[in-house]
């Protein structure tokens, strides 16, 4: 068993390092190929599945509010960190706007994380009373009244109306998005392993028994609301400074949607299925079924029906089978473990000896 | 200050609103009592019955077109229901709510493959857009007809439901759905039953808003599909009644606010702040039935 650890140990530092040297290569050689945006993407959106599974797949609490409070994040981070010399041509129609100060980035990320809570603590207390779909909704039109607000004229001077957002501190590595993602989920898992994660999956299985175990349940789930909403706004300040501009109106329902469809793809309840669909959704849609958008001729063959849309359709007719047989998602409610993939090779491997004997018996 | 006429015709077009927010609420409304689930395609279904007008109109005359559209748009609510719903009755219900939620997504996506993400014209129904002027105000006849047409449509399914047997295998299987089960009511047939209203009164609502709108986008579907549900909620959700005021107020409120320039960006928001409140001070809604939570 010790020895076990030892050497799950050591090949999770091996693969890390492998991750390191892969991110710092493509960082230095292909700092703008195609590959370098599907990496930080799918980062950023693997931050923000897994927030999202800690609701939906870990307390069993199905909030739609996700980009509601990814907005909150990127827009509290750019307002804060747009350098003042820049302002008064960010915010040009509304004088430069009342914000004059630049705080360091940091500072700015940290802060995106913090004002979503807030909003989430005070949206949160009633709202989580709700069942299931009333809950869903609910969450679902808050994020449509913050998009809505931050939109309004009134608020222009602090939130830019619907003008864009942008100039404000921004990552040059490929490494950064890793990094940031990489110590909040590992937060989050760490989270989860503990007491807190085991009441909120107590929760999630059965609300009633889990009261009656002594589980504080209005507790127990604002803390999952509040966290959860912590990450999509340091996940939403991260794809602000991914797409280096922030608009409200990016941050749709749509956006909600795409976000629950990957959790959906990983697993619901696995961190690992979520980051492994961010990846695989990001780069889908992104680069590897480009090609299906593309009307010219493959083989010689000219395929008519390939035109602009079409990669769209064919990803939504996958995800509709993965919904309908494959309920699971790719990871299903297990995590990634070297002893899980050990066993699995060690299966196939006697199934192929029990086979090879069986041919050479007869 | 705007004269009286100003706000009558404000009113009216809220009217209007409203009225197809109810034909929509309804389809919201009965699949939620039956299968408590929030069918999130039902705005798509309503958009895709747009562009079937579109094409099919450009093909043939209204006279067909009209039937026709409606026929498909039915078709179309009761295959989603047999494709996507029923292979996960048995699942929870948030699996079906995905289901729901990726059937949304890929109708929208293939309107916007089929159209090519542009939005089309919506043919001319003479009939309906033609201007009247009425006690000197100048209105379409559409604004009169959309609520007229609406309350006698709800005055049917409600005969439907309280008089005929379908009604009542319904009503029962909204009550109690393993029970009426039992009780050997088909439940299948019932529950494709609600998608052909529901999709049929989508189509009419469809008709009717694109007709006075113009053009149908791919996207298009979503506001009208979410503010119709929020009607249902307030009316209390399984309750046809209820669906339908609760329509016409957001349909009332949501045109006042659009006239009042520096709140107009609130109108989708109004309707969500609705639903909000609702929720927490009347969560069965206005005339919806208490359901008490079994162990």
């Amino acid at each position: 068993m010790k020895n076990n650890k030892k050497r799950n140990l050591l090949l999770s530092l091996i693969l890390a390092a492998v991750c390191v040297a892969f991110l710092l290569y493509v960082d230095k050689f292909q700092h703008y190929s195609m590959l370098a945006t599907v990496l930080k993407k799918g980062a950023i959106y693997s931050l923000v599945a897994v927030s999202l599974n800690l609701l939906n797949g870990f307390t069993g609490l199905f909030s739609l509010g996700q980009a509601g409070f990814m907005m909150i994040g990127a827009y509290t981070y750019s307002i804060l960190t747009i350098p003042v010399a820049e302002r008064a041509g960010v915010y040009q129609y509304f004088d430069g706007g009342i914000v004059q100060i630049c705080l360091p980035m940091i500072v700015g990320l940290i802060l995106a994380g913090i004002v979503p809570t807030i909003f989430a603590w005070l949206i949160g207390k009633p709202v989580l009373k709700l069942k299931s779909d009333y809950l869903a909704i609910a969450t679902l039109g808050f994020a449509e009244i913050m998009r809505a607000i931050i939109q309004w004229k009134q608020v222009g001077p602090l939130t830019n109306a619907s003008n864009l957002l942008k100039k404000f501190a921004n990552f040059d590595s490929i490494l950064f998005p890793f990094v940031v993602s990489a110590l909040c989920i590992g937060f989050i898992v760490l989270l989860i392993n503990s007491t807190y994660g085991r009441a909120f999956k107590a929760i999630r299985d059965d609300e009633i028994a889990a009261e009656a175990m002594g589980i504080n349940l209005a507790k127990h789930k604002i803390q999952s609301f509040l966290i959860s909403s912590f990450f999509a706004g340091i996940g939403g300040a991260l794809l602000a400074m991914f797409q280096s501009s922030v608009q409200a109106s990016t941050f749709t329902s749509t956006m909600t949607y795409e976000i629950l469809l990957i959790v959906v793809i990983g697993g619901i309840g696995s961190i690992t299925g979520s980051i492994i669909g961010s990846f695989l959704y990001i780069a889908c849609s992104e680069w590897w079924l480009r090609f299906l958008d593309d009307p010219s001729s493959y083989l010689g063959v000219n395929i008519p029906f390939m035109r602009p849309g079409f990669r769209m359709l064919v990803f939504s007719v996958v995800i509709m089978i993965v919904v309908l047989f494959f309920r699971k998602g790719i990871m299903g409610d297990r995590e990634f473990s070297w002893d899980g993939i050990i066993n699995f090779f060690k299966k196939i491997f006697k199934k192929k000896e029990k086979t090879a004997k069986e041919v050479s018996s007869q | 200050m705007h004269d009286a006429a100003y706000y009558i015709q404000l009113l009216l077009s809220g009217v209007t609103v409203g009225s197809l927010y109810a034909l929509i609420a309804i389809g919201y409304t009965m699949v939620y009592g039956i299968l408590r689930l929030i069918n999130f395609a039902h705005g798509d279904i309503f958009m895709m019955a747009g562009f079937f007008m579109v094409y099919i109109s450009a093909e043939c005359s209204l006279a067909i077109a009209v039937p026709v559209v409606l026929i498909l748009t039915v078709i179309l609510g009761v295959a989603i229901e047999k494709a996507a719903y029923k292979p996960l009755r048995t699942a929870p219900r948030m699996s079906v709510m995905i289901s729901a939620i990726g059937v949304s997504y890929l109708l929208q996506n293939l309107a916007n493959y089929i159209t090519g993400g542009i939005a089309r014209a919506y043919p001319d129904i003479p009939f309906l857009t033609q201007v009247m002027n009425v006690g000197g105000l100048n209105i379409k006849r559409i604004t009169i007809v959309t609520p007229i047409l609406t309350i006698a449509l709800v005055a049917v399914l409600v005969i439907l439901i309280k008089k005929t047997k379908v009604g009542m295998a319904m009503r029962a299987v909204s009550r109690d759905f393993e029970t009426s089960q039992l009780m050997g009511i088909k439940i299948n047939s019932v529950i494709s039953m609600t998608f052909v209203i529901g999709s049929f009164l989508a189509g009419v609502a469809s008709i009717l808003y694109f007709a006075n709108y113009g053009q149908v986008s791919p996207m298009i579907g979503a506001m009208p599909g979410l503010k119709a549900f929020v009607a249902a909620v307030f009316g209390g959700i399984g309750s046809i009644p209820g669906a339908v005021i609760g329509a016409f107020i957001i349909g009332i409120c949501e045109s006042f606010i659009k006239a009042n320039e520096t709140i107009a960006v609130f109108s989708n928001a109004f309707t969500f702040a609705l639903l909000i409140v609702i929720l927490l001070c009347k969560p069965n809604g206005l005339f919806g039935e208490k359901l008490t939570e079994k162990v």
